[in-house]
């Protein structure tokens, strides 16, 4: 029975994270340049394939081929751990997000923990290890300075990233993210409840703190992927490329990628957690209970759902990030610490008072 | 003496950001979809479409020698070309037409006749001043090679790309 468990978390493994999720970054960095270009009244990259999407090959080639140059300047060690470290953590955050329901009576979760949300934050907030690393190792002035701005960036959208998401863990009363996207796909996205119990004043009444709790959670994922409007890390216009600017070929690819990575799986926490994660909307084909029998076709239109929804919602970080100018640094700061660190708790006091009115 | 700036007082909403941030999106969006929809025109697809068809009467290419309606070779080898070529690009060197030639009257003509291209500014100076109308700008404008030797377009390439060009000087043609 235990290798049948080994090699099933194996093949999850490697065709989540390797087949599925490394394709999805290159694919978005081409989807980025694309829509970026269509935005700008531009072509963008067209050449490499039909459209332009050999593109991400493309640059995977170059990145392999150029110099991997190493100041003579930096600490090698740490120099050469930041990338990884940045990369890493990323993907790690892949095992908790179910990305179907089913398939030939297998979860599709790699890892069905019980702490989905909280195993999530704590990997994603050792990417700051990463970028600290990374500008202390480079030992120069931009890097150091984009890596203090980024990691107190991070640590402070870290606690509203937090706070944010604690009313959904009310009111679904569930830490797992499989159950929590089961309820959704019975009673209603979390901020779309058209059906099931949600139908009700009492789901209605409950999606304003929902509502707010997502305004919160998205933005500061924004600000924990450092894209604009909060890319201050590595705002060109100040520091050059901030703590990635003593890097180059493959290191500079893996902090990129580590970056894009962390776009998607944020993307795909946000799916999961407020828009019914692989779940049609209406209750369509939408299994029993979480151990019921799946049909084969159905698990994979619910997996086509999620990555259909996940790519909706990078396209909506690209456009955001085309749209906004760029924050400064007080007004970040202000934002974080007096705006959305008191706007998450007075949600989490709404949302128990509301519960509590409501039971 | 310092000027103020008059802030604009902001409403309640404004103040949210989010109402900036739709607005933002619609005008991001608006361009995007004209895009996709093909009402944007963008820039020119250079390898696939090329402009050729819309180039002015007075486009000014690379230069070429041309020969008259007899198959003569117009230049004279009077180096004028060579003498006013701003970044010297053109090197003549000329020969006696031979008396048993046909044309020995003409008495001079380029031995040889090297325009280096990388060094021509397509100025059109030679087609100017040239008394025997033999040099012309023509529209090729795609010039390239892999080498320097390559760049340097000699008398054979440049008949090559002139052709022939009838009319305009008639000093030599016994008929007229």
């Amino acid at each position: 029975m235990d290798w049948y468990i080994i090699l099933a978390a194996t093949i999850k493994i490697v065709v989540f994270v390797f087949l599925v999720t490394l394709p999805l970054v290159a694919m978005s960095v081409w989807a980025e340049r694309r829509v970026s270009a269509a935005i700008q009244d531009r072509v963008g990259p067209n050449r490499v394939g039909p459209a332009g999407l050999l593109q991400p090959v493309a640059d995977g080639i170059k990145f392999l081929l150029k110099e991997d140059f190493t100041p003579n300047h930096v600490r090698k060690s740490f120099y050469w751990l930041a990338p990884a470290l940045t990369m890493i953590p990323s993907l790690l955050t892949c095992a908790v997000i179910p990305f179907g329901s089913q398939l030939f009576g297998e979860k599709m979760v790699i890892a069905d923990l019980d702490v989905g949300p909280l195993f999530v934050f704590a990997v994603a907030s050792l990417t700051v290890y990463g970028i600290v690393l990374a500008g202390w190792a480079s030992n120069s002035k931009y890097p150091f300075l984009g890596s203090v701005r980024s990691t107190s960036q991070m640590i402070s959208y870290e606690i509203s990233l937090g706070l944010s998401i604690v009313p959904l863990l009310m009111i679904y009363g569930e830490l797992n993210l499989g159950r929590i996207v089961m309820e959704q796909a019975q009673n209603g996205w979390a901020l779309l409840p058209l059906w099931g119990e949600g139908l009700s004043v009492k789901g209605w009444l409950l999606a304003i703190p929902l509502f707010i709790s997502f305004i919160v959670f998205t933005t500061s994922m924004f600000a924990e992927t450092n894209r604009l409007p909060f890319d201050l890390p590595e705002c060109e216009t100040e520091l050059v490329a901030g703590y990635h600017t003593e890097y180059s070929s493959m290191k500079f690819a893996l902090f990129f990628l580590g970056e894009y990575a962390a776009m998607i799986i944020g993307s795909g926490l946000a799916v999961t957690l407020f828009f019914g994660g692989w779940s049609l909307p209406f209750g369509w084909l939408t299994p029993e209970s979480i151990d019921a029998e799946v049909p084969f076709w159905h698990g994979l239109i619910h997996i086509g759902v999620f990555f259909a929804k996940v790519i909706l919602f990078i396209i909506f970080f690209i456009a955001v990030r085309w749209t906004l100018p760029r924050f400064r640094y007080d007004q970040l700061m202000k934002l974080g610490w007096v705006v959305f660190f008191e706007l998450a708790l007075a949600n989490v006091i709404l949302t128990a008072l509301l519960l509590m009115w409501l039971k | 003496m310092a000027i103020v700036v008059k802030r604009p007082k902001l409403k309640w909403y404004e103040h949210l950001y989010l109402p900036a941030l739709a607005k933002g999106l619609r005008v991001t969006m608006g361009h995007f979809f004209k895009l996709l929809s093909g009402k944007t025109k963008v820039t020119m697809q250079y390898p696939e479409e090329k402009w050729d068809a819309n180039l002015p009467e007075y486009y000014r290419g690379a230069p070429a020698l041309v020969t008259d309606e007899q198959q003569r070779e117009r230049c004279v080898a009077c180096q004028l070309c060579e003498f006013i070529c701003p970044p010297r690009a053109i090197t003549i060197k000329p020969e006696e037409i031979p008396s048993e030639d046909k044309w020995a009257k003409v008495e001079k003509r380029p031995k040889t006749f090297d325009i280096n291209m990388i060094r021509c500014i397509y100025c059109g100076l030679c087609e100017e001043v040239c008394p025997e109308q033999a040099i012309y700008l023509r529209k090729d404008y795609a010039i390239t090679g892999t080498s320097r030797e390559e760049m340097i377009h000699d008398k054979e390439k440049l008949y090559e790309i002139g052709g022939v060009r009838e009319g305009l000087v008639n000093k030599w043609n016994e008929l007229k």
